[in-house]
């Protein structure tokens, strides 16, 4: 279908009455952004040459994981078909959330600039626990959710089964629930109108002081920060100065545009508008998600409140292979930082693994992400230490302590120690309950009830230390559900909790890199088995080395890599001094890249085999 | 499959030397090593650069004595040695003169081309470059193809010293080897020899072959100790990339034994060679007195001169060390026309020279004095004698001494010198 004026599409200043603002909830490869494609392609604004696959995820490491990291929005120009036939344009913002758990609050910032969310759900796959953490989350933003399932051309599709499902969960009639092919394009242009029929168009006061919501900002090298906002009250116009509520400060409004699917500048946003402004700052930490802006001239009084700093929730090292590396990973980091409010560092120095940064994250998909980054755009090798939550530790002295990495652990006598807790979902095939609730119960979980969507799917609620959550639970979970389970957590507040460091000692030595805190009775698990892993990474060297597991000074684990007895190559003739030397010069280059703890030279993999949350207990039991 | 040369810089084609090679030569033995690149069949595990008969393309059992007549593989050979010791000779003549201290003639299997060429070398390098009075001259001989006849010729050709691959006295052992002998005929060669005058025979053993025993091994070293020989080398089996073993060996068909196994062998070998009278003077060479030692061989240990004759040879004279082209065809084509065979050389620097000089001399009994380690290399050195891997007296006199079980991680341990 052409679009048959596009007056709308780049001049602003709509009437509310035909805009509709939504989002689209979904799950990692439920086909979001093919859908979005579609949209794109339907509405004209990208034709089908310039068309790419998953227009709107920009980065390459969306598009490769299939999820969105950060936000995008989009100016759609839509003919609706009203009931008797006729057509009106309208303008469609499309607001393409982040997918993940990790950026929860980025979700919910989203979500308030919408009236409206279609729910896509896999025809073949059904609901996911985090899809329903998000519909729960636009339930609560009192959004019109339109749900819909997608890829119905696929042969595994089981529409009937999954609309039941869908129609349980939202109460909904089971007949409502579109169904889609994003791949095809099939039932798309039904949906849009379905978007105009049922979601309501934005309301606000054109002559109040100007009220926009931020709800993503991100760093463009060419033109510094570009900030996304929604207007709800007033308008923003290009050359005036304009005000962040939460900070005060002012900045200067360099251009006002709309997303369509590349940037436009327009005249300015009216009321219920989507789209981007320039002001010239340089870090996205200046135009905070979730903040207000207003004109400087002429001020509101009250923000549109729901503001929040992101807090890093799970902290971790990064060390450079390369200790030559440390300052292209500094630059690495200032450079991610101006674009990822979120991220948090500060130098750290580890005894075995050399110079390196204590990161901060919102999650573990924010750590993965932000190494994988590191790596691929600057280049570098990296180490990353078992991951960290947030511990307040009490002493009986009444000191406290914030303590995010285990060498900051405090000695003497602990009172309290609070650990932080999640709710968590997990949405499975009834057959994995068995299976489930054990891996729960070894990670400390409290079960908090289970229901079931279908005749063969549940909804199991616990809480659970986040501490457990972040240390390869989701790979745990997926091995022991063949991959169907999925899941959902969110921070609730702490917990008191005995937790222990334990210290990992090569003869003798801390290798401070290894040290962790975990749960007094799970001290000797982790003990044994870092020590046991450890004595098959490290090669035999030319001496004994004893491997031991402590809780302080007691010695809870320990094992032994025996002394290497020969090395010695027994023929040494006039053809093989040559070879000879090479080798060993070979060898001593290679001594410079084993990491040294005391004598005890560890080659690097270890280090990283170690490190890796791989559970080594699923690698063994595959054997 | 003979293994690759390492690369380096082009020989001249005449095969001469940089001034500096000749600084201090008067003070360093002068040896020669003779390759004689043919045998009978290629043994499993063997990567040394050797030929059979078919694979040079050869009609025949695999014989390539040299009176099969002319054009035959070993006259070629001996045609293009005798070139090369002339392109010595040119080659060594702005150096100080020098009598030979030791030859040393390997392969191959020299005793497989027979008295007649093996004599003929020896007295073209005599009338070449005169031989010293207490000269060393030794050849390798395989027990299959030795006999009385050849051991008298060698004697009196001049031949001082015998060195024989026994290898094993356990039948199964000879077979995972693809040896052709009986485990008795080894013994009796060293009977012959000794009968025909030879004063300083050495019997080769390998330890650690897939499906030895302790036992096995046990047995072999006290049958050649039995022989009555001088000299003993026993190496723990290397299993070459490219070789039908390492194949073996990669599809699991033989199991190797592991190095913990190869250090007790190794013990075992200390142990019933030191009972019977011998003792070390390098890693895996024991001898029952001083003048049993090969002298040739602490020629390599010690940084001396020598110039190997034949294809593939390694040569090393005053820092530069070079190689021949492997092939000999190409060999004896290249000196047909009057050019060094040379393939490659390397003109090391002072410090390539002391790395060199430490991991070698590290293997002798005589250890290395300190004075060649860096602070850092001596206070290794001491770590090594609170580790027992060096010996606390000697380091006290200024050497650096390997104890038994620093024997065994001599090059670990010669890494750490290093610093």
């Amino acid at each position: 279908m052409a679009v048959t004026h596009a007056s709308l599409a780049h001049s602003t200043f709509t009437a509310p009455e035909l805009i509709r603002n939504f989002c689209i909830i979904a799950h990692i490869d439920h086909g979001k952004s093919t859908l979005a494609d579609r949209m794109l392609q339907l509405t004209g604004v990208v034709d089908s040459r310039a068309m790419r696959a998953q227009y709107l995820d920009r980065m390459d490491i969306e598009r490769e994981r299939g999820i969105t990291i950060k936000s995008q929005n989009v100016r759609l120009p839509w003919n609706a078909t009203n009931a008797d036939g006729t057509m009106t344009e309208h303008i469609l913002h499309l607001i393409d959330t982040p997918g993940h758990v990790d950026f929860t609050y980025e979700v919910s910032r989203s979500l308030a600039a919408c009236e409206g969310a279609v729910l896509l759900v896999d025809a073949a796959q059904g609901i996911e626990a985090q899809t329903l953490a998000n519909l729960y989350l636009a339930l609560e933003n009192d959004l019109t959710i339109i749900p819909v399932l997608n890829k119905i051309d696929l042969p595994a599709a089981q529409p009937e089964r999954y609309a039941d499902e869908i129609a349980h969960i939202i109460g909904c009639d089971p007949d409502s629930v579109l169904r889609v092919s994003g791949k095809t394009g099939m039932g798309v242009s039904e949906l849009l109108d379905r978007v105009v029929a049922e979601i309501p168009a934005p309301v606000g006061d054109p002559n109040a002081p100007a009220r926009a919501m931020i709800f993503d900002s991100v760093y463009d090298i060419y033109r510094g920060v570009i900030t996304y906002i929604r207007v709800i009250d007033g308008k923003i116009t290009p050359r005036e100065r304009i005000q962040m509520m939460s900070t005060k400060a002012t900045h200067e409004l360099l251009e006002v545009g709309v997303i369509s699917p590349e940037p436009v500048p327009t005249k300015g946003l009216g009321v219920g508008e989507v789209g981007y402004l320039i002001t010239g700052v340089k870090d996205v930490r200046q135009s905070k998600v979730g903040d207000t802006i207003t004109s400087q001239a002429k001020p509101a009084t009250e923000s549109l409140g729901g503001y929040k700093d992101p807090n890093p929730m799970v902290y971790s090292g990064l060390f450079p292979m390369d200790g030559s590396d440390f300052p292209v990973l500094r630059d690495a980091l200032d450079k991610l930082r101006l674009n990822d409010a979120a991220l948090t560092y500060e130098p750290e120095s580890s005894t075995a693994l050399g110079f390196g940064y204590r990161c901060g994250y919102l999650g573990l998909l924010h750590l993965e992400i932000t190494r994988d980054r590191l790596e691929r755009e600057f280049g570098l090798d990296l180490i990353s230490t078992a991951p960290t939550v947030v511990y307040k530790v009490t002493m009986e002295d009444g000191t406290e302590h914030v303590v995010t990495n285990p060498s900051d652990w405090p000695g003497g006598k602990i009172r309290d120690i609070q650990e932080p807790m999640v709710k968590c979902t997990i949405i499975s095939p009834a057959e994995y309950i068995g299976a489930i609730m054990e891996l729960c119960q070894t990670r400390r979980g409290q079960m908090g009830g289970m229901d079931y969507l279908s005749e063969t799917r549940v909804e199991m609620r616990y809480t659970m230390p986040m501490a457990e959550i972040i240390f390869d639970f989701f790979d745990a979970l997926k091995s022991r559900t063949r991959g169907y389970a999925s899941l959902d957590y969110e921070e609730i507040g702490t917990e008191a909790a005995d937790l222990v460091k334990v210290d990992i000692l090569l003869q003798g030595e801390p290798v401070d890199a290894f040290s962790a805190i975990v749960h007094r009775e799970a001290a000797y698990a982790y003990g044994t088995s870092m020590t046991e892993k450890l004595r098959k990474l490290i090669p035999r060297q030319q001496f004994e080395v004893p491997i031991q597991a402590a809780v302080g000074a007691r010695v809870i684990a320990r094992e032994n890599i025996r002394a290497m007895r020969k090395d010695v190559l027994a023929k040494c003739y006039g053809g093989d001094i040559t070879r000879k030397r090479k080798l060993l010069e070979k060898q001593k280059e290679g001594k410079k890249r084993m990491k040294m703890v005391g004598r005890v030279e560890v080659p690097q993999e270890a280090f990283i085999a170690a490190l890796s949350t791989d559970a080594p207990s699923n690698k063994d039991g595959k054997k | 499959m003979p293994s690759t040369l390492p690369e380096g810089d082009p020989v001249p084609s005449d095969g001469s030397l940089p001034d500096q090679s000749f600084v201090g030569a008067g003070d360093r033995p002068f040896g020669f090593y003779v390759h004689v690149p043919f045998c009978a069949t290629r043994c499993g595990y063997c990567d040394f650069n050797t030929y059979t008969a078919g694979e040079l393309g050869m009609p025949g059992n695999g014989v390539v004595r040299s009176d099969d007549g002319a054009g035959s593989a070993a006259d070629t050979w001996l045609a293009a040695a005798l070139a090369e010791i002339d392109l010595a000779a040119a080659a060594l003549e702005r150096g100080p003169h020098r009598p030979i201290s030791s030859v040393f003639v390997g392969g191959g299997t020299p005793s497989l081309i027979g008295a007649g060429p093996l004599t003929k070398v020896l007295d073209h390098l005599r009338s070449t470059f005169g031989l010293a009075p207490d000269a060393e001259v030794s050849t390798e001989a395989n027990p299959e193809s030795t006999d009385p006849a050849l051991l008298d010729a060698l004697k009196g050709a001049g031949y001082t010293r015998l060195s024989l691959g026994m290898q094993s006295a356990a039948p199964h052992v000879l077979q995972v080897l693809d040896r052709r002998h009986t485990p008795g005929r080894a013994l009796e060669v060293v009977r012959q020899a000794q009968e025909a005058g030879f004063e300083h025979v050495n019997l080769d053993l390998i330890y650690g072959t897939p499906g030895e025993r302790d036992e096995d091994f046990a047995h072999s070293l006290r049958s050649a100790v039995g022989a009555g020989v001088d000299h003993i080398s026993a190496y723990s089996l290397i299993v070459e990339p490219g070789t039908r073993m390492a194949r073996q060996v990669k599809s699991g068909q033989l199991p190797m034994p592991e190095d913990d196994v190869l250090a007790d062998r190794y013990l075992l070998a200390e142990q019933i060679l030191t009972e019977a009278g011998m003792s070390w003077y390098e890693v895996s060479n024991w001898s029952t007195t001083e003048a049993g030692r090969c002298r040739h061989n602490l020629g390599y240990w010690g940084g001396g001169d020598w110039w190997g004759i034949g294809p593939g040879a390694h040569s090393h004279v005053g820092g530069v060390r070079w190689w021949n082209v492997k092939h000999p065809a190409k060999y004896a084509a290249v000196l047909a026309d009057g050019h060094s065979p040379g393939y490659a050389r390397e003109i090391l620097d002072d410090e390539a020279r002391r790395v060199e000089d430490i991991l070698l001399r590290l293997r002798l009994v005589e250890g290395l004095p300190i004075e060649m380690l860096t602070a850092a290399g001596r206070e290794q050195a001491a770590v090594g004698v609170a580790d027992g891997l060096l010996e606390p007296g000697a380091l006290e006199r200024g050497r650096a001494v390997l104890t038994l079980n620093g024997r065994l991680l001599a090059d670990g341990l010669a890494i750490r010198l290093l610093d």
